[in-house]
């Protein structure tokens, strides 16, 4: 029987996974044969049924909560300290003060995580960068409008690092640029905000806490903040920076 | 953290123990964490990140002992399945019991319910099931069907028994 052919293939079509031109004629194929439709129906069908049946485990919220904290660890505070927390933000709640007071006490260390995470999450992504470009003059002008401030980018001629691209960002829902670069296959991250929109200060030396699983510098200049943070190396680190300092 | 949700429930599916699953999880994302560097760029993470967790399964001791219990070659196991003469599909259709095909899943040997669990419920292409399971593209598809066939198989023979 002709349908025989169609049939041993039947769910490699529905796999989407025949080349596109066999596609189309198995589309009209399909659509024209009552017993290869009824046979595909069925097998949709038990494709949901599947589905349906191993979306079946969820993880706890403390589980959820152990791995966050393992992949981007973060201080631990005392009982007590979250106590003292808690009812110093209460007191500071009836003066109507609570979202400053909260900021203020964000610390530094967390902030720190934040970057992990964004650098982490972004390297993760199919699509890291949203403007692909190794030319800083077309890197740049994209977060034209995008950010409400302007920032150089370093000439990497003669450099072992490659601009790769960039991409818009948020921390704390302050917009920021994010530039991805490489050296040696490792990713390096750049991200520049306006300091005076972070949730937290920085002193003008603030140092890569050690808790953290990356190399991460940060510092500020003309009213901007930069972390750099990757896997590569110190060194690597401290070179893409001493360029961001000269170019700024 | 990306994929945890369906990282837990594919390992859920391979242990059958939460606790197991977990400890499994926590192993893949450090392992993930520490050996990003090995991550090549533009290749597929998911397909990446799911092989981490399936060689952390399968050097463990639930890894070992499963797959210690399942002919090594599958795909040589051409006409040793039930011969499909009635179709499940409507038996799930006229029942819709979603417990017949967990029940089914369950009893699956690991290399059959890990293909099928990431082709139909992770929806993965064949190129990232090759990738993250290691096997060549021809081994996916047919192992794929193999699955299938077992799956419907050991649907009807549940059926068969539950009417008996």
């Amino acid at each position: 029987m002709v349908c025989e052919s169609w049939k041993a293939k039947l769910d490699t079509y529905l796999d989407a996974e025949v080349p596109e031109e066999e596609m189309h004629s198995f589309d009209a194929h399909v659509r024209s044969c009552p017993s290869c439709s009824v046979d595909a129906l069925a097998r949709v069908q038990m494709r949901r049924a599947i589905q349906d049946a191993g979306r079946r485990f969820t993880p706890s919220a403390e589980f959820r909560k152990r791995i966050q904290q393992k992949i981007a660890p973060k201080p631990q505070r005392s009982f007590g300290l979250r106590w003292t927390l808690a009812a110093a933000a209460a007191i500071i709640l009836v003066a109507g003060t609570l979202t400053s007071a909260y900021l203020g006490t964000r610390s530094r260390d967390q902030l720190f995580s934040e970057i992990a995470d964004l650098h982490v999450a972004t390297l993760a992504s199919s699509s890291p960068v949203d403007v692909i470009s190794t030319d800083r003059h077309t890197v740049k002008p994209w977060f034209q409008g995008k950010i409400p401030f302007a920032f150089n980018l370093p000439e990497l001629q003669n450099t072992e690092f490659s601009l790769l691209g960039g991409r818009m960002t948020y921390l704390d829902q302050t917009p920021g640029a994010h530039l991805i670069y490489d050296v040696r296959k490792h990713h390096i991250s750049v991200f520049v905000f306006q300091e005076r929109s972070l949730p937290a200060k920085l002193d003008e030396n603030s140092l890569s806490p050690k808790q953290l699983p990356f190399n991460l510098e940060t510092w500020s200049q003309g009213g901007l903040r930069y972390f750099v943070i990757s896997d590569a190396s110190a060194a690597d680190i401290d070179s893409l920076t001493k360029l961001f300092k000269a170019a700024s | 953290m990306p994929h945890f949700e369906r990282l837990y429930n594919f390992a859920c599916w391979l242990t059958h123990d939460r606790q197991e699953a977990e400890d499994l999880v926590q192993e893949t994302y450090a392992k993930a964490l520490k050996g990003f560097s090995s991550f090549k760029s533009g290749t597929n993470f998911r397909a990446w990140i799911y092989k981490i967790l399936r060689n952390a399964f399968l050097t463990s001791r639930t890894g070992l002992k499963a797959t210690a219990t399942v002919p090594l070659d599958l795909e040589d196991e051409e006409g040793a399945l039930p011969a499909i003469e009635e179709t499940p599909e409507s038996i799930l259709l006229q029942r819709s019991d979603g417990q017949l095909v967990q029940q089914a899943l369950e009893q699956l040997p690991v290399a059959y319910r890990e293909i099928l669990l990431l082709c139909e419920v992770e929806e993965m292409s064949y190129q990232e099931i090759s990738a993250a399971l290691a096997i060549p593209m021809g081994t996916v598809m047919s192992r794929l069907s193999r699955a299938r066939k077992a799956l419907r198989g050991g649907l009807q023979q549940q059926f068969v028994r539950g009417t008996n």
